[in-house]
């Protein structure tokens, strides 16, 4: 497995580096020649007026987007391009802007889709394996459950056990973020991309929000990199920010510094109050 | 205690009785929780052997006998478990409201002396540390779930399992320790006390109930008698750990009894776990009756019209005869054969999509339930009692008994319980059951409990001729008009509750020209018109100040006081005005009590400017409230706040000749 590497990376250490990447679409320069670290085990965010190029940016590190220039090295690996699912396959997961459930299915089922990724490891290798899943019973079944029992440990530490059956079209818009959340932590990611995970939410919701983040990160280790408007929710749970502006990086550093910084208020912050 | 029979057979605590169930029923489960999904269950045997470790574990950690221990959060096997554990070495647990805001914990800790403090979560060990300083003897604090402690780094932090091993490590560090341990509990005494139990208190700071073993398990024993318990019961623990009922239904009576207790997954999948276990005995106070009620019209609502019409036509016959099948009384051939078609084709999958299938007794407490609801529980063929209890009692002073159910009474006092009405019209009552006294309040005890046993209930009630007591409401709220009208607010109160638009409400009248209403409505109900119907809204002052929803709450005021006036002697409290609050009462701020009661005094000084509208004529009022959040922080909601009159009804003559 290519994501066994990585493993030898110590809290603290560069997890990922993001070196002189430059994104653009035609005439549009979305991306200018950024760089920027997240390090093992830190929350990171990334902030910025709108069109910044926050959203790019994180489709360029899950490899939506083929950056022009520039190279990502993540755990060690370099590389330039990529697809989604070579991201996925080396740990990465991420949740949306907009929600991007299957919304006729339950919220169990929309979190076991987050496993497939890691199922297929291993199944349907040998002919035999064909034939078990095709009745269920035997090792498929057996599989079935270890991966059912991770979900519902995901479902536990989420606290969404009231709505495990429910089709989660029917649910409402904080609830769907919740769950959108626990499909990407079905793939055990090392690094998780947050695309405004509060966006649209109330008080209420953006507080649970903020302690899942938290406690994610705090519990199992996980690299977490937000894009966030918020910016209370960002300078309470960032360790580290970086600021863009018109697809440039304007400052970086930890939130005390960032919010300090003239450029950052005169670009994004406006006139401090 | 006087001339009462003191504590039944050898096992006159919970540890002895833990060790009899143990040996008793040793296979049989005694408790049960949903975790990731599935029902995990222990048996009394196993739970024999986590108490033992668990309660090693705390006497190594410096509990002492005597000490008190207190419990917060949600019904956890753990938890539960911890009761018995501290009794076994003699301290006395302490269960605190799980949703008490920290400053309230404080008083309950500071003024019960709590030395062991057991979470059931980050939440409560935060609320705890939260308030450390004013809690100073806190010397530990124990959690069961450890999410989000990890980094405390807190050396008084300890988490279940540790406190498990370190009892462990004692029994192997001495043979003799288990053995020790049951020696302990030999010793122990029915009369030593078992809980103390603050409740919630509609006026003024709380008071902690002291109650024996004797109190809890005999109390607990008549019960179990009454109804005829046995191990075989299911139970489902989900009312507030530290309220008596909880004590009684989901501990006393197991350990009497033997049946198994369990516990739902989270508080918001309660009514998936019911559907699920399906009770035998269940235990509700009316607004989760209400709350099942109103589920169960707001979906029918929005069903076919075929199973709207089958519904309303066998919901009828149930009105009409299921109760007088119930109560085995004579019925029609015809009739008999409508009832059991429709429990084939409504009641039954409606009971069951309930968890109401296998219920055999079912009690309803806590304040008047309206005789509708109860009715319409009762007419689906589900044995649904009322009770009369207090905190101060251990629950029973009064139950229905089967086949002698009047809805508007709370029954006829059990076997050993003795109740008598004083000339002022209160309620009093003796039995085994009944309080050692208020913790550290002398005075508070004996303004209640008198020399020789009796206790005065704050309530006003009298015997009916057939001997059921009925109980108006609180003695000191019963008032009159200023004609001298009798005017009994809990009770009109109670019929606006029926109708499923209304949530909650509080009247006013006493000494005042004529009775008036504040309304709150349901959130869920009216928020499902508002969509049924297209009505946009952000808020529920949004909602509650619209003129269709004004509209909808007087009709059904106005069906009540033509209800109201069929009835001579409450026809002259219909109510005359009220208004649609612009915020839900709720016991953050103080406006009702952590059992969902309206403090009514506070209600009616928070509230002076619109009470002061509703009675002098204006149209409409302006009210700024102070809101507290769950946090703690504080915000305001104002706004103009809209009155409307309503018509009267002439009271009717009685009708002498029964139909």
């Amino acid at each position: 497995m290519s994501r066994a590497n990585g493993a030898d990376i110590k809290p603290g250490e560069t997890f990922l580096h993001v070196d002189d990447i430059s994104l653009s679409f035609g005439g549009v320069k979305a991306i200018q020649s950024v760089s920027f670290d997240i390090k093992k085990g830190e929350i990171r965010a990334i902030i910025g007026p709108n069109g910044a190029g926050k959203t790019s940016m994180l489709n360029v590190i899950n490899g939506f987007y083929q950056p022009q220039q520039g190279t990502i090295t993540f755990k060690g690996e370099t590389r330039r391009e990529m697809r989604p699912h070579h991201a996925a396959k080396q740990g990465i997961a991420r949740t949306f802007q907009n929600v991007a459930l299957f919304r006729g299915m339950s919220t169990l089922d929309n979190i076991m889709t987050g496993r497939i990724a890691r199922m297929r490891e291993g199944l349907l290798t040998t002919l035999s394996d064909v034939f078990f899943s095709a009745i269920y019973f035997g090792p498929a079944k057996r599989r079935e459950m270890k991966e059912r029992e991770y979900v519902e440990h995901i479902i536990e530490f989420l606290e969404i056990e009231a709505i495990r059956r429910t089709p989660v079209g029917r649910l409402p818009y904080g609830m769907q973020k919740r769950v959108e959340l626990g499909r990407a932590l079905a793939m055990e990611p090392d690094l998780l991309l947050l695309d405004e995970p509060m966006a649209g939410m109330n008080l209420e919701e953006k507080g649970d929000m903020s302690r899942f983040v938290l406690d994610l990160n705090d519990q199992f280790g996980t690299t977490i990199a937000l894009i966030e408007h918020d910016m209370s929710v960002v300078m309470d749970i960032s360790d580290r920010v970086v600021v863009l502006d018109y697809g440039r990086k304007i400052a970086d550093g930890t939130p005390d510094e960032v919010s300090a910084n003239q450029d950052v208020i005169d670009a994004y912050l406006g006139v401090s109050h | 205690m006087g001339s009462v029979k003191s504590a039944r057979g050898k096992e006159n605590t919970f540890p002895k009785l833990l060790l009899r169930n143990a040996e008793k029923f040793s296979a049989h489960p005694a408790m049960r929780e949903k975790d990731l999904g599935i029902w995990q269950s222990w048996t009394w045997s196993e739970v024999l052997q986590i108490v033992e470790a668990y309660a090693l574990g705390l006497k190594k950690l410096g509990l002492k006998r005597g000490e008190k221990i207190s419990i917060i959060g949600d019904n956890r096997p753990r938890l539960y478990w911890t009761f018995v554990a501290a009794q076994s070495i003699g301290a006395v647990p302490v269960p605190v409201y799980q949703d008490a805001v920290a400053e309230e914990m404080a008083f309950v800790l500071n003024h019960a002396e709590v030395t062991f403090v057991v979470c059931e979560d980050q939440e409560q060990v935060d609320k705890i540390l939260q308030v450390k300083d004013k809690t100073k003897g806190v010397r530990h604090i124990i959690y069961d779930d450890g999410r989000g402690l990890g980094d405390y780094g807190l050396e008084t932090l300890h988490s279940f399992e540790a406190v498990c091993d370190l009892g462990r490590k004692v029994m192997e560090g001495d043979g003799k320790a288990g053995e020790k341990w049951r020696a302990g509990i030999a010793r122990g005494k029915g009369s030593d006390a078992a809980t103390i139990l603050y409740t919630s208190g509609t006026t003024g700071q709380p008071k902690g109930v002291v109650l024996s073993h004797d109190n809890v398990l005999i109390a607990a024993t008549i019960g179990v008698e009454f109804e005829g318990l046995t191990e075989n019961e299911e139970v489902l623990a989900y009312l507030p750990m530290a309220w008596v009922g909880d004590h009684i239904f989901s501990y006393g009576q197991t350990y009497v009894a033997g049946f198994c207790v369990s516990c739902p997954e989270s508080p918001d999948t309660m009514l998936q776990d019911l559907r699920e276990i399906g009770p035998t005995y269940f235990f509700a106070p009316p607004p989760i009756f209400q709350n099942l009620l109103t589920t169960v019209m707001i979906r029918m609502e929005d069903a076919s019209a075929l199973k709207r019409k089958m519904f309303n036509y066998f919901i009828d016959v149930a009105r009409r005869v299921g109760e007088p099948i119930l109560n085995g009384e004579k019925v029609s051939g015809r009739d008999r054969f409508l009832y059991r078609l429709g429990d084939l084709l409504v009641y039954g999958p409606l009971k069951n999509t309930l968890g109401l299938s296998r219920v055999r007794i079912g009690y309803t407490a806590g304040e008047a339930i309206g005789p509708e609801m109860f009715k319409f529980f009762r007419s689906l063929g589900i044995n649904l009692k009322q009770l009369y209890g207090q905190t101060e009692s251990s629950v029973f002073i009064t139950i229905q008994p089967d086949g002698d159910i009047h809805a508007d009474t709370v029954g006829k006092p059990p076997p050993e319980v003795e109740v008598k009405i004083a000339k002022s019209g209160e309620v009093l009552y003796r039995s085994a059951g009944v309080f050692q006294n208020y913790y550290k309040n002398a005075a508070a005890t004996r303004k209640t409990k008198t020399r020789d046993g009796w206790v005065h209930s704050g309530d006003a009630g009298f015997f009916d001729d057939l001997g059921n007591l009925k109980i108006i409401d609180r003695a000191k709220d019963v008032g009159r008009l200023k004609d001298g009208t009798l005017f009994p607010p809990k009770y009109i109160e109670n019929k606006l509750k029926f109708f499923p638009n209304i949530k909650e409400v509080v009247t006013f009248g006493h000494g005042r020209e004529f009775c008036a209403a504040f309304i709150n409505i349901d959130l869920t109900a009216v928020g499902n018109w508002a969509e049924r119907n297209n009505v946009a809204y952000a808020s529920y002052q949004e909602l509650a100040a619209l003129p269709g929803v004004y509209d909808m709450i007087e009709e059904n005021i106005d069906a009540m006081n033509r209800d109201l006036a069929r009835e001579p002697d409450v026809a002259g409290s219909q109510v005359r005005r009220f208004l649609i609050l612009h915020k839900e009462l709720d016991a953050d701020d103080g406006e009702l009590t952590r059992t969902s009661k309206v403090r009514r005094s506070f209600v009616a000084e928070r509230y002076a400017p619109l009470i002061k509208a509703l009675y002098d004529g204006s149209k409409s009022a302006f009210i700024k409230t102070e809101v507290t959040f769950e946090d703690g922080r504080k915000g305001t909601i104002e706004g103009d706040v809209a009155i409307r009159d309503l018509k009267v009804y002439p009271a009717e003559i009685r009708k002498e000749a029964a139909e």
